[in-house]
């Protein structure tokens, strides 16, 4: 069993937890993500690591309600148990390896964080804080109340652009609007790191394309195992085939079949694969997250 | 007494009813029922039946015992070579091991000699009947990888030489294939394999799941940084293959390991569980193994009107002949000698059919098996709406990859001695599908077995 150490609120249907998990937290490095379980009935839900002490050995998670699994996860409280927390998983982030530092500072690197994707990314910008890599960060959301993490990543970037869809806060516009204005202002970059909803990073690789800056993606498949078992995260990169558990999760998003990859996340939300379910889930999917995809 | 060219008929749940549930299909025989099958071998003193049996289990002995009524000593016959007899007599193919082998079919049936072994081994489950603990400890630190058949009998026979064995498991549960593969009504699993792994742990066996090697920790971490001084690897071969074929990536194309994990491991047919599983309409399995049969009926048991497309011929099929059997009985429907060229895909992207060309057996060749070639112009479509693929497994190379000096062949299977399971890596031992790829349970089990044995030797020698 995984000690629940510490629970936050962040922003609206989004918490963070510190987990006890001492192996993982001796491991995992960013990029990679665990398997949580809640109980004997619950659901294997794959989540980034988004911080991890290796000395109190917790690792960080932040996760938003999107249905039944994450829903319950929700209402847990310190001193709960989690089932199972298994990783780390999938390969660390390239950027944040030792042996390519000598690399990596030479970069000039922009990380756009969609809405719970800003949760991913803080890790990497703090890793690379620490290693002598400072690096410029956008982050966006719907709205204000769903930001969270400004100040922390304020720490630990060179710049931080926050925006929102609807102008409560910051920048009014998206990440990709964003980026092309700095880049219109003068701003080079040659290399972009894209982390959030699907659709968001694909419209990311789009204008990215076009500005010729290669473009890390964080794939966020269904998945099962976790461990290359089940084929289920299966996705085409570069016309190949991937298993974004082992292969990835990170990949070069100018290869990725976003179209393909977002039908696939839906495999249990589309009104035929809700018809198939064998689980009677209620009206769990509330809409309008922008983040599952499972209103589109 | 009955025709002793005849077997003491199973008793089995009617196909009907058996189609909508997943009850256990085959009852298996009671006391009487197994006295007097057993009544039917020979004794022969040149006994075949052990020749056909991997682990050579002194089937004549212990079937002696049965008709005696001596279940106990029918059991510790059968534990003297078999750690997992209630999973073998349940899922061995007997018809091309023992049974197959047997005097008694030269004429008439052979002797049940599965059905037997799995009768002695619930009926001591049943009256409580356990392994024998080590009398006491060497104090020497074991690491098995994996909780299959190999991992567990050889964790199980470390521990009762005294070792301190912990496996590692990278699922939230024990069991390997055991738990997340088999289904339920071929193989229970609360009653036979949770029993199994308690059997184990009962020995002294520390079981920690939710690690996988290679990610959570290497081979190397083990045994330099955590004192285990061995390390045997039954990681099994569980990487799906696809065909390849246009359409595969489509909502509804599953691999069976997907489908049945979503059905066995996190029990998706289970009232309370929140597993979603794709419940098809119209279901096709492309495969004819046992792991095709198992996806197959598990779709039939959820509903959907199931197909089997496989790309050879009935004789070629490589599944237990009971469960291709069985599979006829509870209306699978065998669409053989024919194989899928394309997985048609509706503007959603959900499969809506695939497309299916009819084959011919051609010539032998070298190995004397005939291939099937396609037939030109033979393609037609069928609907569907749920595609699963069971064209077989490959070894994982999560630990290969990860363990300095570990060597692989080209089928990316650890390279291991078969008598002793040493592998090029000083201390470490591998057996089992890991090793052999795709197997049964009944070669895993000997597998560990026999690693068992090697290590105790390295160790004893150190
Ligand atoms: C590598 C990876 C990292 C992730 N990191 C995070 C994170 O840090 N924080 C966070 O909140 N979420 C993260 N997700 C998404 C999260 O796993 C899903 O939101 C969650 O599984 C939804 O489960 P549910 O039962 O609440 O939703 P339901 O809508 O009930 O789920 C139905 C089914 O669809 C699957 N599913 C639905 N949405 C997703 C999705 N977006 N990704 C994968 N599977 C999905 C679920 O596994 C489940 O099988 C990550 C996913 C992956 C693959
Ligand atoms: C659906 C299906 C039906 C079958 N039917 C039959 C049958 O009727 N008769 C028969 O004889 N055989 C059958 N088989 C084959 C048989 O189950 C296997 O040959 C046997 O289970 C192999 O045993 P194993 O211990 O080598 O591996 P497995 O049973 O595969 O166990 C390996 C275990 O290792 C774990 N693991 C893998 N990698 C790691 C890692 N890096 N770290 C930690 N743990 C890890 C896995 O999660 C798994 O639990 C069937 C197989 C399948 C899939
Ligand atoms: S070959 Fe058949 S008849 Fe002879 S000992 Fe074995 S089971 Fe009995
Ligand atoms: S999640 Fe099963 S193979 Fe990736």
């Amino acid at each position: 069993m995984y000690p629940i150490v510490r629970k936050e609120k962040l922003a609206d249907q989004i918490i963070l937890m510190d987990i006890k998990a001492p192996r993982v937290a001796k491991e995992c490095l960013p990029g990679q993500f665990i398997i949580a379980k809640v109980d004997e009935v619950g659901e294997r839900i794959p989540l980034t690591i988004c911080d991890y002490d290796r000395e109190k050995e917790t690792v960080t998670i932040v996760v938003q309600t999107i249905g039944a699994g994450t829903m319950r996860m929700m209402d847990l409280n310190e001193g709960d148990e989690l089932a199972d927390f298994v990783g780390p998983l999938g390969c660390a982030s390239e950027l944040c390896m030792e042996e390519n530092l000598e690399e990596t500072k030479k970069k000039s690197i922009v990380f756009i964080a969609g809405g719970l994707g800003t949760a991913p990314v803080y890790p990497q910008v703090k890793w690379l804080h620490e290693h002598g890599v400072d690096v410029d960060v956008i982050m966006g959301s719907r709205t204000k109340d769903l930001l969270f993490y400004i100040d922390e990543m304020k720490a630990v970037a060179k710049n931080v652009y926050v925006t929102t869809d609807d102008g409560t806060y910051g920048f009014h516009g998206n990440g990709c609007q964003q980026l092309e204005a700095l880049v219109g202002e003068g701003k080079h970059y040659d290399t972009c790191v894209a982390i959030g909803p699907m659709i968001m990073m694909k419209f990311v690789c789009v204008l990215t394309k076009k500005l010729e800056i290669p473009t890390i993606v964080s794939m966020n498949p269904i998945m099962v195992d976790g461990t290359g078992m089940c084929g289920a995260c299966r996705l085409m990169v570069g016309g190949e085939v991937k298993f974004a558990c082992v292969d990835g999760p990170e990949f070069d998003g100018h290869l990725v079949d976003f179209d393909q990859a977002m039908k696939r996340q839906q495999q249990y939300k589309t009104e035929e694969g809700r018809a198939k379910l064998a689980y009677e889930e209620g009206d769990t999917h509330h809409g309008g997250c922008g983040h599952c995809g499972g209103d589109k | 007494m009955g025709d002793v060219l005849v077997r003491i008929p199973v008793r089995e749940q009617e196909p009907k009813v058996r189609a909508t549930n997943f009850e256990e299909v085959c009852y298996g025989y009671n006391e009487e029922e197994a006295v007097e099958e057993a009544s039917r071998c020979l004794n022969c003193k040149n006994a075949q039946c052990m020749k056909g049996c991997p682990v050579s289990i002194n089937i004549p002995a212990f079937i002696e015992q049965v008709k005696n009524r001596n279940f106990e000593a029918a059991y510790q016959i059968i534990s003297e070579s078999s750690a997992l007899p209630a999973v073998c007599g349940r899922v061995c193919p007997q018809e091309s091991q023992c049974e197959g082998k047997c005097i008694r079919g030269i004429k008439g049936e052979p002797v049940a000699i599965g059905k037997l072994e799995r009768f002695v081994a619930d009926w001591a489950r049943e009256n409580g009947i356990k392994p024998k603990k080590a009398d006491s400890l060497n104090g020497k630190k074991v690491a098995v990888i994996g909780s299959g058949p190999a991992g567990l009998t050889c964790a199980g026979d470390l521990a009762k030489l005294g070792y301190d064995v912990t496996i590692f498991e990278a699922l939230h549960a024990a069991g390997g294939v055991l738990s997340y593969g088999i289904p339920e009504f071929r193989l229970p699993k609360d009653k036979v394999v949770a029993a199994e792994v308690e059997n184990v742990k009962s020995l002294g066996v520390k079981i920690e799941t939710n690690v996988v090697i290679g990610k959570s920790i290497k081979i190397d971490e083990l045994m330099e940084e955590e004192g285990f001084e061995a390390v045997f690897i039954g990681s099994g071969a569980g990487l799906p293959r696809f065909m390849g074929i246009p359409g595969e990536q489509a909502n509804g194309v599953f691999s069976a390991n997907e489908f049945l994990t979503r059905n066995n491991l996190m029990k998706a047919f289970k009232e309370g569980y929140e597993t979603p599983i794709s419940r098809g309409k119209k279901v096709v399995v492309v495969g004819g193994g046992n792991v095709a049969m198992d996806a197959a009926r598990t779709a039939l048991r959820l509903g959907a009107e199931t197909h089997i497309v496989y790309r050879r011929g009935e004789d070629e099929l490589p599944a237990r002949k009971e469960e291709v059997h069985h599979a006829k009985e509870e209306g699978i429907i065998f669409d053989l000698l024919q194989n899928p060229t394309e997985i048609l895909v509706d503007e959603n992207g959900w499969v809506k059919g695939i497309r299916i060309i009819k084959m011919e057996l051609g010539e032998p060749d070298a190995s004397g098996r005939r291939s099937p070639v396609e037939i030109p112009g033979s393609e037609y479509e069928i609907e569907c709406d749920t595609v699963i693929m069971s064209l077989g497994t490959s070894p994982n190379p999560l630990i290969s990859s990860t363990t300095i000096g570990l060597d692989i062949n080209r089928r990316k299977c650890i390279i291991a001695n078969e008598e002793t399971g040493a592998t090029s890596k000083e201390g470490v031992y591998a057996g089992g599908d890991a090793v052999t790829g795709a197997a049964t349970v009944i070669l895993a089990m000997g597998a560990g077995k026999a690693a068992a044995k090697g290590i105790h030797e390295f160790l004893s020698n150190k």
